[in-house]
C-alpha cells in the first residue's frame, strides 16, 4: 500500500480490499481481474474527488510525501547522460545541494538542485535537503562554468530551508545566498528554476532566481514555513493551517500573485503517484522553455530577468491614497 | 563654634512640594546597566560613555550624524506597504503597519535620502528598527531598489545601513522576492563600477543579511552588532547546545572575514569619506554647483 496522507484516509479500505484481491488472484485459484479493475477505477475516482479542491496544508502535505521524487530522481528520470560535479573548490562538498552537466534529449545543460534523503540515513547524509554555504558556493561556481560554456541552467528547489547551525554562520550563509542572487541576476544565459517540492525563504531563492520560476501543481515557495510562522505569530505549531493560508504558499497563488511564471500540471494524486509521467511533462516544459529563451539576446534575457524581480512588491503612495 | 550650629535651614521644601524627575532625562545603558543623562548619552551620538555599548537609533540619528549640517532631500518618502495577501494573525496586517506608523512616525522601515559625506554626495538608505523589528516588505525592497537606480542615474555611491530582524513574514513571498529585487539592482551598480558601502548595526539578520547587508564592495559593522542568517535562538534550538561567547557579532565576523573593519559611530563619518575619497568616484563627476540646489533640503530631526 502506498504511503497514505491524512486526508488521504478514505482510501485506506480500498487498498486493502485491493490488495487481498490481488493476493487470491496471484494464488491462481480464482480470477480476480473484474474486482481489482473495479477498485483500481473506485480509487483512482476517490482520488479524483480528494484532490479536487487541496487546501494549502494539504498541498504541503503533499510537497513532503516520502515517496515524492527528489532532484537525483528527476535527473534520472529526464537527462540520458548525467555526469555530477563536486565541492564549491573551498571547503567541502555539500550533499544537500548536487549538481553537474546534463543532456536533455540531446539538449546540454547544466542541473542544480537540493537534494533531500529517502531513508534516516540517508536524511543525515543529506541534511534534510538544507544546504550550507558551501552548497550555495558549488551551484554558483556550476552556475558560472555553465556561463563559459554558453549552457542553459536549470535548478531544482527543494529545502525545508538552509542550515542553521554553528558552521554555517561561521562560513557565512548570508553572504553564500545573497552572492548567488547577485550574480544569478546577471548571469549570461538562461536560467530556469522549478520549485519540485518545498521552497522554503532565503534557502530556496539561493537557487532561484531566473528567467524563468515555475511550480510544480502541489508545492509551496514562501519566505517561512507554515510551522514556524505559526509558532512565530501564534506561539505553537497548532495553527500550521491557518497559517499555511495566509501566506499564499501554494503554486496557484503564488501564479496568481505574478510571484512565478507557471505552474506545471502534477499526475493525479501527486508527483510520486506516477513519477515517469511527471518526469516526462516536465522535460518537455524544460525544452519548451529553453527553447523560447534561446531565442533572446542576453541582454535582452539579463533585462528581462531584473525587471520581473524589479515589479514584484505590493506598495502604494500615500499622497495618491488619500487622494483615491 | 558656629559651625556647628546650623545657621541656616537645611533643605527647605517639604515632601509633599518636591518635583519627581520627568521622565526620558536619564538612559541606562542595557549592557553595564550605568545611568547616563539623556543629554549626554546624545551627545555621545547615543554610545554609551561608560562602556561604548552602540544604543539602537534610526535614520533621523544616523541622517544627522553622517550627512554635512545634518542636511539631506528624502527620496519616495510617502511609499506604504499595500496588504497583497489580506493577512491576518493577531491583527490585520494594515492595522499593524497603521499603529507601528503611529508609534514610530515613520511610514516604514526604511528611509531613503540623498546628501553629501564631507562634500562627497552619497545615495544612502537606513533602516529603522522601530518600524515592526526592521522587517523587509515590498516598500523597503522598492526604496532601496529606487535609492539604488538613483546612484545609477547620478552616478553616486551607495550606502546601506542595516539594522532588521529580516523579511517581513506578513507579505510571504513578497517580502522574500526583495531580496532578489535588491540584489538584482546592487548588481547593476556593480556593473557601473560605482561603490556599494554596507553598514551592518545591530541587528542584522535573515533575508537582509542573506542579501544587501552581505554584498557590500566593504561591508563595515558597528562594534558588538548581532549579525547573522538565523538567528541565535534558532541555531540553539537546532543544535542543542549554548552558543559560544560572542558568536555572530561584529568580531566573530570579522575573524571569519565576512566584514572588512568594525568602525565606531563617531568614527564612521571620516571613515567613509576616506573610503570614498580613495576610490574616487567623485572625481569622475562634475563638480557640485557652488549655489544652492534647488531641490528641497530637510533639516534632520532628532527626537
Amino acid at each position: 500500500m502506498p504511503v497514505l496522507l491524512d486526508f488521504e484516509k478514505p482510501l485506506e479500505e480500498l487498498y486493502e480490499q485491493l490488495e487481498k484481491a490481488q493476493a487470491t488472484h496471484d494464488k491462481g485459484k480464482v480470477d480476480m481481474s473484474d474486482t481489482i479493475s473495479q477498485l483500481e477505477k473506485k480509487i483512482q475516482g476517490v482520488r479524483k474527488d480528494l484532490y479536487k479542491d487541496l487546501t494549502g496544508w494539504q498541498k504541503v502535505q503533499i510537497s513532503r510525501h516520502p515517496d515524492r521524487p527528489y532532484t537525483l530522481d528527476y535527473i534520472a528520470g529526464m537527462c540520458k547522460s548525467f555526469v555530477e560535479l563536486h565541492g564549491d573548490r573551498n571547503v567541502k562538498d555539500d550533499k544537500a545541494m548536487v549538481g553537474g552537466l546534463a543532456s536533455i534529449d540531446g539538449q546540454a545543460v547544466m542541473i542544480i538542485g537540493h537534494q533531500k534523503g529517502r531513508n534516516t540515513k540517508q536524511r543525515q547524509y543529506r541534511n534534510f535537503g538544507m544546504a550550507n554555504p558551501e552548497g550555495y558556493r558549488k551551484a554558483l561556481r556550476l552556475m558560472k562554468m555553465a556561463e563559459k560554456f554558453n549552457l542553459p541552467v536549470v535548478t531544482l528547489i527543494d529545502t525545508p530551508g538552509a542550515s542553521p547551525g554553528l558552521e554555517a554562520e561561521e562560513r557565512g550563509q548570508g553572504e553564500a545566498i545573497a552572492k548567488n542572487l547577485l550574480e544569478m541576476a546577471v548571469l549570461e544565459v538562461p536560467i530556469i528554476c522549478i520549485v519540485i517540492g518545498e521552497g522554503a525563504s532565503g534557502g530556496a531563492l539561493g537557487i532561484g532566481v531566473g528567467d524563468r520560476v515555475a511550480m510544480l501543481e502541489n508545492t509551496w515557495y514562501s519566505v517561512i514555513s507554515p510551522e514556524s510562522c505559526s509558532s512565530i505569530l501564534w506561539r505553537s505549531w497548532d495553527y500550521k493551517e491557518k497559517a499555511a493560508d495566509a501566506l499564499k504558499l501554494t503554486a496557484s497563488d503564488m501564479h496568481e500573485n505574478g510571484l512565478v511564471d507557471l505552474v506545471i500540471r502534477e499526475p493525479l494524486g501527486g508527483a510520486h503517484n506516477n513519477p515517469e509521467a511527471m518526469y516526462k511533462s516536465l522535460k518537455l516544459e524544460i525544452k519548451r522553455m529553453i527553447k523560447e529563451l534561446s531565442e533572446m539576446s542576453t541582454k535582452r534575457l539579463i533585462d528581462q530577468r531584473i525587471k520581473k524581480f524589479s515589479n514584484m512588491g505590493a506598495y502604494a503612495d500615500v499622497e495618491e491614497e488619500i487622494a483615491k | 563654634m558656629s559651625w556647628f550650629k546650623r545657621v541656616k535651614e537645611g533643605i527647605l521644601t517639604k515632601t509633599q512640594d518636591k518635583k519627581p524627575t520627568p521622565d526620558g532625562l536619564w538612559y541606562k545603558c542595557p549592557e553595564c546597566k550605568t545611568p547616563t543623562s539623556t543629554k549626554e548619552f546624545e551627545t555621545n551620538l547615543w554610545v554609551c560613555p561608560d562602556c561604548g555599548h552602540h544604543g539602537k537609533i534610526g535614520s533621523a540619528e544616523y541622517f544627522s550624524i553622517l550627512f554635512d549640517d545634518g542636511k539631506f532631500k528624502e527620496l519616495d518618502a510617502d511609499l506604504i506597504s499595500g496588504d497583497p495577501l489580506k493577512f491576518v494573525d493577531t491583527k490585520p496586517y494594515p492595522d499593524r503597519v497603521l499603529a507601528s506608523a503611529k508609534k514610530s512616525g515613520l511610514h516604514d522601515a526604511v528611509r531613503t535620502a540623498t546628501g553629501r559625506i564631507n562634500g562627497l554626495k552619497v545615495s544612502m538608505a537606513v533602516m529603522d528598527f522601530s518600524f515592526i523589528g526592521g522587517s523587509m516588505g515590498s516598500v523597503v525592497g522598492e526604496k532601496i531598489a529606487r535609492a539604488i537606480d538613483v546612484a545609477l542615474e547620478q552616478k553616486l555611491p551607495m550606502i546601506i545601513i542595516s539594522k532588521s530582524g529580516g523579511a517581513r513574514m506578513m507579505e510571504a513571498a513578497f517580502s522574500l522576492m526583495q531580496m532578489a529585487k535588491t540584489s538584482a539592482k546592487l548588481a547593476l551598480l556593480s556593473k557601473a563600477k560605482l561603490p556599494y558601502i554596507s553598514i551592518l548595526t545591530d541587528p542584522t539578520t535573515g533575508g537582509v543579511t542573506a542579501s544587501f547587508a552581505m554584498l557590500g564592495d566593504i561591508n563595515i559593522a558597528e562594534p558588538n552588532a548581532l549579525i547573522g542568517f538565523a538567528g541565535p535562538r534558532v541555531i540553539k534550538e537546532t543544535i542543542g547546545k549554548d552558543l559560544p561567547e560572542g558568536f555572530q557579532r561584529s568580531e566573530f565576523l570579522l575573524e571569519h572575514g565576512f566584514v572588512d573593519m568594525i568602525v565606531e559611530r563617531k568614527d564612521m563619518k571620516d571613515k567613509l569619506h576616506e573610503v570614498l575619497n580613495i576610490i574616487g568616484v567623485h572625481k569622475r563627476e562634475t563638480p557640485a554647483p557652488k549655489t544652492k540646489p534647488k531641490a528641497k533640503t530637510q533639516k534632520a530631526s532628532t527626537k
